[in-house]
């Protein structure tokens, strides 16, 4: 392989490649007014539909059937979490979180299995309302649901509430389920508020109050609210010493709960969630279905978390791994025998792989989560795939095609000429508005040909053989293990990591006024061996994770009930 | 009668859950059912939204003749049987103002928000402005649907995110006409105590749900009334559980649908939910659940069975036919999709209701992205209009707009159907006349 910088590329590619990728290759000659941390000002993110799931589940068990849709929420710089500070509830969104919050509520109370661990009373009177046990259902799990403390004003609500209902109903169980299913619609649940308070370590300074910080420690390291020793933690002030917040930190980043947050950071991330409305053609792509989808996410989240957790190991070895995860059935689109252990051979069972060394995968860009992920639905392309790759795993923006690009030199795939994409693309991109975006996308894509729009590996197109060969920044290659590695190589790799995971930290992109803070971040990746659980412990045990701007005064809780007349 | 049918229920009722007889159906509509006798008044007007990607072929659609007297061409031609209740508007721009083009995106914008937003913030798009007007009274304020897949579609209020899109009719029948529906036409009506129960539940914790606005800044503030308003909607929906709706005699309820939508945008696919969505809307129309519709006919993924292929695709990498002077497969979809709206209005047309069709009470407009998506053109864009909405509009017209912001559509629809807008859109693209021929 020729690493021979092409400078002429590589010119082209620094006019191109807009400044979010520039950013990142900075270097240190950062205005002086960019050197102080400026917070931003903290928002109310709304759950994503993922996160909702993962808090009923922390509160009321895996058991609870969540079988509904949710009301999604728009990717913004590249992830969802951000994008949830910018969406609210529209009317077809409320009657979805209306309807999950009663099927929510009647298994919880309403089933005599479940009600037996989550209701410790027992009502005075079966048909009739009962405030004592309904305030006893209702405070510790108001206060899971709402991630603190209900106010005495929000306990007396929803407890007269569940009376009402009860009365109305002649069912003291049936009241209560309808009072909980509202604190499930309530905006304190369905919105992360925050409650900002003056800063003690810097004059005039603002930071998020105790409970705001568990939240936001505890969605970004586990993607679901605050456990009952966190809320504990918070309410008895340990999280205002950095020592008692770093006991807290130790404690939930030893937690099997961190793969759940590193994997949904991932799943964001490598939009996984745009697999919802995938298709493919089942005629083209028969071996490929609903199921290889769901597995091809699974595939790449596993190897993920095998080798950044349980391995610990430098993130931008997941271009590289050999290592991953099968099913049988994606063995069979691999076209790789799969050993499996499981009972009499079971088609679900997960089974640990490793490629060998000829065989032409290796990390995560030659997972079908890739490959499939970013072709249209009858056949490949390179030009989405080397987008993804720049957008997804390099945060650089590709510019959108001019408005008159004329396409028609890329000919349909029974070109009796131009046989392979290649060509095609080659004779499109002959055209000079259409050369410089494609020059930064299609040599990755191409490296990516013998993978199939599902994924499969083939060695011909149309009966030609597949060139692989191409240049990623002006570094060549000849096949997808050296682009692999190429990638892996690629500063932009990692700069990449830190700009989303500290973006999905804060719940929205930083900016200017936090590059400083980005800057400490890429450094402490880097010395730490590019280590994504050091990289995690390094964001939420910085000073900066939880300041706040000083846009509205501090509101206390306790201000808020004395708004509603307490 | 002197006393209305809510006021005889809620005499009767009484707060409790009692099953009430209702005998006497038809007095509550005049002799012909155009109206609702209770009220004097027509049945209320309907508008519905479709918008459909990619556009048509220049020079195939845009007739020779304005005014009445007009000649569809082929890409239209299947909308002859309706060609006295549409008004066909060609020769109208989405203007840049130096803005680049976000292909299939900023057409969007302009048609549905009247012009391209600076940064995230943006007002509402139009079918939001007329469901404030006429839909405020139904159970769904505006019910959004996807004939193609994907998960949002061209409808926001202020401030908001898109709205997402029902892509399943499965689902949307489940919304619609599941345990919550009430059949205006029932014998007896049956209030329920669940309703009754939770509208209790939601009344006792309003005023420490709405605290929280006091503790957010103005951007977040914004989005909390979005959720308020979507609140009041779902309280409003339980409200009318506890209520006897008014009698509808052409609200017959559909059967229900049980499988749910084969994923992805396969051309039988769409046509297929195409169908059961037409269904769907128009029984949720006659059933009085809604006044306002979108349907997007996003065409990502959108191809024919087994084909490498899809419809956008086609646009930009077939190659023109020399001999016939288009793109065949692209032309292919143009035709196909045109043909799926005329069904739609067949369907519109054949349901009958008081002494005409749903049809007589409906604006449905008709929009696209671009003027010709394989050069991603924003000018000479189709627009069309179907429907005089109950009388509000006239009709059977081509209108050559030559030049003008494709918004004077859009403020026209929006002023015809009563929205107080003296003018819509921003920057070149803003609209300060209304098309008075369309206008009543």
């Amino acid at each position: 392989m020729s690493k021979r910088p092409r400078r002429a590329v590589a010119a082209t590619i620094a006019l191109v490649v807009v400044a979010a990728g520039a950013f990142f290759l900075w270097p240190d000659s950062t205005p002086r007014s960019a050197k102080v941390f400026q917070p931003p000002e903290v928002k109310a993110p709304r759950l994503t539909p993922e996160q909702y799931r993962a808090a009923i589940t922390d509160v009321f068990g895996a058991h609870i059937d969540l079988g509904g849709r949710l009301e999604p929420v728009m990717r913004d710089g590249g992830l969802l979490v951000v994008g949830a500070s910018s969406v609210s509830v529209t009317p077809a969104g409320m009657e979805q979180f209306d309807a999950m919050a009663e099927a929510i509520s009647e298994q919880v109370l309403l089933r005599e299995e479940n009600r037996r661990v989550f209701l410790s009373c027992t009502p005075a009177k079966p048909d009739q309302p009962d405030d004592r046990c309904a305030a006893q259902f209702l405070t510790p799990v108001g206060e899971r649901l709402f991630r603190r403390p209900l106010t005495e004003v929000e306990l007396r609500s929803f407890v007269t509430a569940a009376a009402a209902a009860a009365k109305a109903l002649g069912n003291f169980h049936e009241g209560l389920a309808l009072s909980l299913a509202a604190m499930l619609t309530s905006p304190q649940f369905l919105f992360r508020i925050p409650v900002i308070e003056e800063d003690p370590d810097r004059s005039g300074g603002y930071r998020l109050d105790a409970y705001s910080r568990a939240a936001r420690l505890s969605f970004f390291l586990w993607n679901t609210g605050p456990d009952a020793e966190l809320l504990r933690a918070a309410r008895e002030g340990e999280l205002d010493s950095d020592r008692g917040l770093r006991r807290q930190v130790d404690r939930m980043m030893a937690s099997p709960r961190l793969e759940e947050g590193v994997r949904a950071f991932f799943y964001d991330m490598l939009r996984f969630d745009t697999f919802e409305t995938l298709s493919k053609d089942p005629t083209l792509f028969p071996k490929f279905s609903r199921r290889e989808m769901a597995d091809a996410q699974e595939q790449t989240l596993r190897t993920l978390v095998h080798l950044l957790l349980d391995e610990q190991g430098d993130y931008r070895d997941a271009f590289t791994t050999k290592k991953t995860f099968l099913t049988p059935s994606l063995a069979a689109i691999y076209q790789v025998p799969l050993a499996h252990d499981g009972p009499n051979g079971g088609v679900e069972s997960w089974e640990p792989f490793e490629f060998s060394a000829e065989d032409p995968r290796a990390g995560i860009l030659s997972h079908a989560s890739f490959t499939a992920l970013h072709s249209p639905p009858g056949r490949t392309s390179p030009t989405d795939r080397g987008k993804a790759l720049r957008e997804v795993l390099m945060c650089q923006n590709v510019p959108a095609p001019p408005p008159d690009v004329q396409f028609t030199v890329v000919q349909n795939t029974a070109d009796p000429i131009h046989k392979t994409v290649r060509q095609r693309l080659i004779a499109h991109s002959t055209v000079p508005s259409c050369a410089g975006c494609h020059r930064i996308m299609d040599p990755m894509g191409l490296a990516l040909e013998n993978f199939d729009g599902a994924g499969e590996f083939r060695m011909v197109e149309n009966g030609q053989p597949i060139d692989t060969s191409g240049d990623l920044d002006g570094v060549e290659f000849s096949n997808s293990l050296e682009l692999a590695q190429v990638v892996r190589d690629n500063p932009a790799i990692p700069s990449c990591l830190v700009k989303r995971m500290t973006a999905y930290a804060f719940g929205q992109d930083l900016t200017q006024d936090q590059r400083v803070f980005l800057k400490q971040m890429r450094v402490h990746f880097r010395e730490s061996g590019f280590k994504v659980p050091e990289l995690m412990r390094a964001i939420v045990t910085s000073p900066e994770f939880f300041q706040a701007a000083p846009t509205r005064a501090a509101v206390p809780v306790d201000t808020i009930t004395a708004a509603v007349g307490r | 009668m002197s006393t209305s049918r809510r006021g005889f229920l809620r005499g009767t009722f009484a707060g409790s859950a009692v099953a009430v007889g209702l005998p006497f159906l038809d007095c509550f509509l005049n002799e012909s059912g155009t109206a609702l006798a209770g009220t004097g008044q027509p049945l209320p007007s309907v508008f519905g939204n479709w918008f459909q990607y990619l556009g048509l072929n220049p020079g195939r659609w845009v007739p020779d003749q304005t005014g009445s007297n007009y000649k569809n061409k082929i890409e239209l031609a299947m909308f002859d049987p309706w060609k006295e209740r549409i008004n066909l508007i060609s020769g109208g721009y989405y203007h840049l103002d130096g803005r680049p083009v976000e292909t299939h995106k900023t057409g969007v914008q302009i048609a549905t928000l009247g012009g391209i937003p600076s940064g995230r913030e943006s007002g509402a798009s139009l079918d939001s402005d007329i469901a404030d007007i006429i839909g405020r009274q139904t159970r769904f304020q505006t019910l959004d649907v996807t004939g193609t897949g994907g998960r949002f579609g061209v409808s926001k209020r202020a401030g908001a995110a898109y709205k997402p899109v029902e892509a399943s009719p499965a689902a949307l029948y489940r919304r619609i006409f599941g345990a919550d529906f009430k059949d205006p036409n029932a014998a007896e009506f049956v209030p329920s105590t669940k309703a009754l129960a939770k509208a209790s539940v939601l009344s006792q914790v309003s005023d420490q749900r709405r605290a929280v606005l006091k503790a957010v800044g103005a951007s977040d503030r914004a989005r909390l009334d979005e959720y308020f308003t979507s609140l009041r909607q779902l309280e409003k929906q339980i409200a009318m559980q506890l209520e006897p709706p008014e009698p509808l005699p052409a609200c017959k309820p559909p059967p229900s649908i049980a499988a749910e939508a084969e994923p992805g945008a396969e051309v039988t696919a769409v046509e297929r939910n195409i169908d059961l969505f037409t269904s769907l809307l128009i029984h949720a129309v006659t059933c009085g659940q809604t006044r306002v519709f979108n349907v997007t006919m996003n065409t990502q993924g959108c191809r024919k069975a087994g084909s490498t292929q899809t419809w956008h695709g086609y646009t930009h990498e077939e190659p023109i036919d020399d001999a016939l002077g288009y793109q065949p497969e692209t032309t292919w979809f143009i035709m196909w999709a045109n043909q799926l709206f005329a069904n739609f209005l067949g369907k519109l047309e054949a349901t009958p209701e008081g002494a005409g069709s749903v049809l007589d009470r409906m604006l449905v407009l008709w929009q696209t992205d671009h003027g010709y998506a394989r050069t991603h053109t924003m000018d000479n864009v189709t627009t069309m209009t179907v429907g005089n909405a109950g009388g509000l509009f006239r009709t059977g017209r081509h209108i050559a707009l030559a030049g003008d912001p494709v918004t004077r559509v859009g403020l026209t629809v929006q002023q015809g159907f009563g929205v107080r807008v003296s003018a819509w859109g921003s920057q070149s693209n803003r609209a300060t006349r209304p098309i008075t021929d369309m206008l009543i």
